[in-house]
């Protein structure tokens, strides 16, 4: 952590003459710079992410207009059955929205994305630990990339055992037809998407432990950066498990073995080979990774808005070491209460009760860290532009989910409400509610130091009226269906007498959705014409407190122009010590009236 | 804009109340959007359900209106007092994490015995045995195969009955059923019953409920089981005890009297 390299000349340097292609590949293509790699991940993570949601729209609309054509697409698509979505397709949809957004949106839009982009920046490293490890953590994603979106392509029908592939229908072939070839290349990226994330974690550790500026105490350190730090520990530990989980599911599919396959197994009238498995194993094994994933998919969202929160309340986070408990408990609380996803999967009742205690238990962490979030806004001074407004929503929409996650909770109210709409309605809000409401929040607030220049204020409040109504209309209305015990995953509800009724509230559901995703065209629209055309930012435009709002906007490549030594921690606003309602970490103390220009500063 | 957006803010708890109040109430146009009609004895997962849905919403609309009025408070344009600078405060976090820690302990022992009614305690017989099953329930892609012993209680003898997606069962009598699957998961649901068990292959379990209302209720298939898994249906009738006695009988010898057997097609 001694050698401070270059700053934004030195790169600006390069472009005048000898800029070659082979320059370019390694800047842009192959960097194993921080901030290009989050930048990678970012684009990639955001296109996955349009994909996802219209794929969820596939779902909506055969949800509220079943067997119906789809106009437009639907002649596309399906010209075979008139422009229907079939019920084969339709189990791929929801699989495929599930794992696009699960496993190449949310997580590496998190960990890969903001998590690659300001560790280094918020700790004041001039790098990650392992830069070529760090771009490998995103060229692997491609053939993730490649295998998810080729599974669409491939003879059949693509991956459609849910995003949870329950054996045996995920690993006897015979059990889904057509779905052969895609299954296994669902393993395959699955299991790339997991090496992606183990590299990004170690890395993620190693420089949050190692390379922390001078005075960056642990107890310094932004929450944006206790989220990624807990976060990467989760994956480094739970990782391992899925990774195993998912070759054992291949081997079964494809070397006969099995693991997941019982005795006796007849489907389609014929009787199963191998034999001797248990198929609750794997949901065992899936949920040991895939709670803690939850977590890993909340965490560093929890912390990013901790960190807006603060800085637009001009106010001291509430409660700061609390905060950093709740999310370790949150984390260790993570890794004891996978049974919770299967209180009616036939596993031991007695168990089940074990869970049950546990998972209640996570209720507290949250309950201390919604409150704290409250704490931090009371007599504040609160400027609402959008990144406050997403962080705001995040709290309210966190509640929402986590008050909703007491049902489920529930062992007897579980048994009602599992596999319906009152799950999808729950973790609708955790996930879009909150993690996404989060990263929208986060972009708006990083961008500025992401690529120097401002987004459109009045554009931002838009998009973000428009999709909160939007997300609410399709996501609240959700646990009124699971109140009715309205299935997931059925292609047509309705021939049940029991949810026939429904049907104009999933229309009304639908529209929502459909206008959800439309208004993400003001997102769009404001990102790419900020990128090129909004207000020069300059390197702290919302007068924040913490180390990347000291360093050039864009960064260059070493990040700093100036060794940061830190003071304090990243909260001192409104601080008695000084005039400005804020104290940057880098401000040497005690130098209050003595100079217009802090020592650290001079070197701008 | 500030108050703009605090009032956006408390429309959330606002229409969130009046959303839930609206269909449990089953006003215009929510009927029917609340708890499909209860028809067992044990009603303890509905009351179990009101119980969290009275302390979540307590504290739902609590902080929503707290976070109401600090937005509206405290708003930059607005407001001209100081800030209140301060870090946290011990006695609050030990507070707001006490509560809600004797809350959660109540609630997580409330309801331990309606879930060891609904799984641990399966009924007995008066000498102390476990009550045996009724009928035995498979699923398979896509259809509830349906067993019943025949006279002599016993699964798999030649007097076995044997109906596909029709489950009959008697009023006012604890009901055991035997459930699994041959091919892949299925979900056994029953959402008039408030029952919902996985039926995993190579894996017997078993259900118990007490219906007290006559009628045909849905059998859904809750767990992903391929593509048809929408059209996985059952249907069960309850009805009175003679009634039952006289379907079984009239079911039995139907399924003499054709000569396709669903125990010989298999």
């Amino acid at each position: 952590m001694s050698s401070i390299t270059a700053d934004g000349q030195a790169a600006h340097a390069h472009t005048s003459s000898e800029f070659g292609v082979g320059e370019f590949i390694s800047t842009y293509v192959f960097s194993r710079d921080h901030k290009v790699i989050g930048l990678q991940f970012l684009f990639s993570t955001l296109l996955w992410f349009l994909i996802g949601g219209l794929l969820a729209i596939g779902i909506r609309w055969q949800l509220a207009w079943p067997w119906s054509d789809m106009p437009v697409i639907g002649p596309m698509l399906f010209s075979a059955e008139g422009g229907q979505i079939s019920p084969e397709f339709y189990t791929m949809l929801f699989t495929m929205h599930a794992t696009v957004m699960t496993f190449l949106v949310i997580i590496p839009i998190l960990a890969g994305a903001f998590g690659n982009y300001l560790i280094p920046l918020m700790i004041g490293a001039d790098d990650m630990a392992f830069p070529t490890l760090n771009m490998l953590s995103y060229w692997v994603m491609w053939p993730a990339f490649l295998f998810f979106g080729g599974s669409f392509f491939v003879a059949g029908n693509g991956a459609s055992s849910g995003w949870t592939s329950y054996p045996p229908l995920s690993s006897v072939t015979e059990a889904a037809p057509g779905s052969g070839l895609a299954q296994t290349m669902w393993l395959i990226a699955l299991t790339c998407v997991g090496i992606s994330s183990m590299m990004g974690s170690v890395n993620y550790m190693t420089t949050i432990i190692q390379m922390r500026a001078p005075g960056m105490t642990m107890m310094r350190l932004p929450m944006t950066i206790w989220g990624m730090f807990i976060t990467a520990l989760l994956q480094a530990f739970a990782l391992p498990v899925l990774t195993a989980a998912g070759f054992m599911q291949l081997t079964d599919r494809l070397f006969g073995t099995g693991f997941f396959v019982p005795e006796g197994l007849i489907v389609n009238n014929s009787e199963m080979a191998a034999g001797g498995g248990q198929p609750l194993l794997w949901q065992h094994l899936f949920w040991f990774y895939s709670h803690p994933a939850v977590y890993i998919m909340i965490l560093p969202a929890m912390g990013m808005v901790s960190d807006i929160l603060s800085c637009f309340a001009r106010k001291p986070l509430f409660g700061y070491k609390p905060m950093v408990y709740a999310i370790c408990g949150i984390a260790g609380l993570g890794f004891i209460v996978w049974g919770h996803h299967m209180f009616v999967s036939g596993m031991n009742p007695g168990l089940g009760m074990t869970f049950m205690v546990a998972t209640m238990m996570i209720a507290l962490p949250s309950a201390v860290k919604t409150f704290n979030w409250l704490g931090t806004i009371y007599g504040g001074k609160i400027q609402f532009t959008t990144p406050m407004l997403f962080a705001l929503s995040f709290v309210l929409m966190f509640v929402i989910g986590g008050l909703s996650g007491i049902f489920m909770a529930a062992t007897p109210v579980d048994i009602f409400i599992h596999d319906t709409y009152f799950i999808v309605a729950h973790f609708h809000y955790v996930l879009f509610g909150g993690t996404a409401m989060a990263v929208f929040g986060a972009i708006y607030f990083w961008f500025p130091k992401m690529f120097g220049r401002m987004m459109n204020e009045p554009l931002g409040k838009i998009h973000f009226l428009l999709t909160f109504l939007f997300m609410n209309g399709t996501f609240f209305t959700m646990h009124i269906l699971g109140a009715v015990g309205f299935p997931r995953r059925l292609a047509d509800p309705y021939h049940y007498e029991t949810f026939r009724h429904l049907l104009p509230m999933n229309q009304f559901m639908t529209i929502c959705a459909i206008l959800m995703v439309a208004c993400q065209i003001f997102f769009i629209v404001n990102f790419f014409y900020s990128i090129f055309f909004g207000p020069k930012a300059g390197r702290n435009p919302w007068h924040a407190n913490g180390l990347e709002w000291q360093a050039p906007s864009p960064p260059g490549h070493g990040n700093f122009d100036f060794q940061p030594i830190v003071y304090r921690g990243p909260y001192e606003y409104n601080s008695p010590e000084v005039d400005e309602d804020y104290y940057p970490q880098t401000q040497p103390p005690n130098e209050r009236g003595d100079t217009d220009e802090p020592a650290t500063m001079v070197n701008h | 804009m500030g108050r703009f957006w605090s009032l956006l803010f408390l429309s959330v708890p606002i229409l969130g109340v009046m959303v839930f109040l609206w269909s449990a109430l089953g006003l215009y146009p929510l009927e029917g959007h609340w708890f499909p009609e209860l028809v067992v004895a044990d009603s303890s997962i509905d009351h179990l359900f009101y119980v969290i849905l009275w302390m979540t919403g307590l504290v739902f609309i609590g902080t929503g209106l707290a976070m109401f009025w600090f937005l509206w408070k405290y708003d930059d344009k607005k407001y001209t007092g100081p800030v209140w600078y301060s870090h946290g405060s011990h006695i609050l976090e030990i507070v707001w994490s006490v509560i809600p820690a004797i809350v959660i302990l109540f609630l997580a022992i409330y309801q331990m015995d309606a879930w060891a009614g609904a799984r641990m305690r399966r009924p007995t017989l008066e000498n102390g045995e476990p009550k045996p099953a009724m009928a035995r329930v498979t699923g398979r892609q896509f259809e509830w195969k349906i067993q019943y012993p025949g006279k002599d209680k016993k699964f798999d003898t030649p007097d076995d009955l044997y109906t596909t997606n029709d489950l009959h069962v008697p009023r006012d009598e604890e009901v055991v059923l035997e459930i699994t699957s041959e091919d892949v998961l299925h979900s056994f649901f029953l959402p008039n019953f408030r029952e919902k068990q996985d039926v995993v292959p190579g894996m017997k379990q078993f259900v118990w409920f007490k219906p007290i209302k006559d009628g045909k209720y849905d059998i859904v298939c809750a767990e992903l089981c391929g593509w048809g898994h929408y059209k996985m249906k059952g249907q069960i009738t309850v009805e009175s005890a003679s009634d039952y006695r006289a379907w079984l009988e009239k079911a039995y010898n139907e399924q003499e009297l054709s000569e396709y057997s669903l125990a010989e097609a298999e």
